[in-house]
This record gives C-alpha cells, structure tokens and sequence, in this order.
C-alpha cells in the first residue's frame, strides 16, 4: 500500500474536485497549500507513478454525450461464472462488471450510443448466457462517484 | 449533443490524463494551434454545459487502502425514494447513489456505492445510513472479483 503523508493527503483531496483550470494548475495548487510548485509537482509525479492518482482528466458526461447506459444483474450458473464474464467483458462498451454473493452474482454496467445499440446488446447477451438477467437502469440519479474520502 | 470539433479534439487528448507538468496543456495546444489558455477555456466551457462532471484526478482508491467496496440495495416505499435517495447522498462515504426499477423477487430500488478502507467500516455505513433513513430492508453486496472496469471514453 501507498504510504501517504499529510501534505500528500492534502493533495489528492483537491485535486479530485477542484483541480484548478488554469494553464499552470500545479502552480495555484503549490499556493493553496504552502509548497512550492516543484514540490507538488514531485509529489504528484510519486503519486501517479505508485497508482494513488490513476489519471488527471476529464470525467466525461454520458448523458450530455448522448449515451444511455444500465446496470445489468444476472444469476450465473458458478461453473459458467469465468466464461460469462469474459464474454460480457469482450464488449467495449461495458466499463464495470463485478462478481458479488447472492443469487445474482455478476454485475456489469454498460454503455451505449444509442438506446438500440443497448437494447441489441442486452439481446445479444439474453440469447448467448440463457441465464435470469434483471435489467436496471437508472430512474433517478441522487449523487455519482465525486469524491473519496481520504482518511 | 452540441460538441464542437476542437472540443471533441480536446477531449480525446485528455482522456487518458494530462501530463504532471509546469504546463500541462502546452503539448496539446501546438497540436490543435490554439493556446494554453484556450484549451483551458474550452474545457472549462464544457464543465459549465455539464459535457464534462468533473474534470480532476481519478484516484486509484485501492492503492491507498480503500480497498472495501459494496453494492448496499434498499427497499425503499416509493412515496419515500425521492427523500430517502437525497439523504444517502449526503453521506461522504456513499459514493454513488441511484433509484433503479424493482424486478419479481427483487424489491430493493435503491442502490448506494459505499468505499472505505474494511469490510466491517462498510457494514457500519450501511447500519448508519438504515439509522438515518429507517430503511431496514437492505442487502450489502461486496465484490468478490473484479471482471473489468474502466471510465467512460469517446
């Protein structure tokens, strides 16, 4: 595991919601917290590198890009579970897919340009798995992945 | 979708993160012929119009001992989802918070991502947030494996 200090901490904290937009971010970033930009830039570098900070970037709006996405739960039979997966995986257009305990035991999201891209995929899928599927898209969004809390 | 060219351009030589530099955007302004502060003009027009949430770091929160993640799925009245989805919201641990169709033999219509650095801290989130909202049907859900992941990318 990373070893963190308090500046460090301090870092990765603003630099996950207020990264500055400016030409020379690092710079206001040495000033809001009392270092200089060398230092933060140092450190952002080990903290890249050791896989704190898997990226400085933008976090692209699926919706205002016009994307439909959904969360998709399926009841696996376990001795299929690794091929399931690797099938759902080979497509590009699913980013998340997990396997969790229960009767529904692999979870993937996916996202599509076009809501009959999505529904020929879930098609796809319905017809190559032959196992229970529960379609879940999202009805209300309430928050979506801002900001951890670095303890 | 009202992108235009040059912030598509912009976009795809972000994507895969900008350089930890004195002058980050330096490369990618001589490659579209525009300059630093244009680039970040753009950019921050895009954040304005919501074509980017967020524009920052993306932490590798397993690395630095956030290692527990869980799926918690509540059974929430639907008179009640509206209400109940915005004090989940709150909590600095949820990270993500959704309302979701029920399915036969699936009543939970919530779902809430909670990271932290156990198991067990999970599972306090998850009583905590019950104690707030007085939601007591729920399931916690931690991954066993990780199949894929990887952020949205045009």
């Amino acid at each position: 595991m990373i070893q963190l200090d308090e500046t460090d901490k301090k870092l990765l904290d603003l630099v996950q919601l207020d990264f500055p937009l400016d030409a020379h971010p690092f710079r206001i970033l040495a000033n809001k917290i009392g270092i200089s930009e060398e230092e933060v830039i140092k450190r952002m570098q080990r903290l890249r590198e050791e896989g704190a900070v898997r990226r400085i970037g933008p976090i692209i709006n699926s919706k205002e890009t016009g994307r439909v996405g959904t969360l998709v739960a399926l009841k696996a039979p376990e001795e299929k579970i690794e091929h399931i997966a690797e099938l759902i995986n080979s497509y590009p257009e699913v980013s998340h897919n997990y396997l969790r305990p229960g009767d529904y035991n692999v979870w993937f999201t996916l996202s599509a340009p076009s809501r009959e891209r999505l529904q020929e995929i879930l098609e796809e899928l319905k017809q190559e798995i032959q196992c229970p599927m529960m379609d879940l898209p999202t009805t209300q969004l309430f928050k979506i992945g801002v900001k951890f809390k670095i303890k | 979708m009202e992108m235009t060219d040059i912030q598509k351009q912009i976009l795809i030589l972000t994507q895969e993160g900008i350089p930890i530099t004195s002058s980050p955007y330096h490369d990618i302004s001589q490659q579209l012929g525009m300059t630093e502060e244009d680039v970040v003009e753009q950019i921050t027009l895009m954040k304005e119009r919501g074509i980017i949430r967020r524009f920052g770091a993306s932490i590798g929160h397993r690395d630095i001992g956030i290692t527990a993640n869980a799926m918690c799925v509540w059974n929430v009245p639907d008179e009640n989802v509206e209400d109940v989805g915005r004090i989940m919201a709150t909590i600095d641990d949820v990270t993500h918070c959704y309302a979701r169709p029920r399915h036969p033999g699936w009543p939970y219509n919530i779902f809430t991502m909670v990271h932290s650095y156990s198991r067990d801290d999970c599972l306090a989130i998850a009583e905590e947030i019950s104690k707030l909202t007085g939601i007591d049907d729920y399931k916690v859900m931690f991954s066993e494996k990780e199949f894929k992941k990887i952020g949205i990318r045009l």
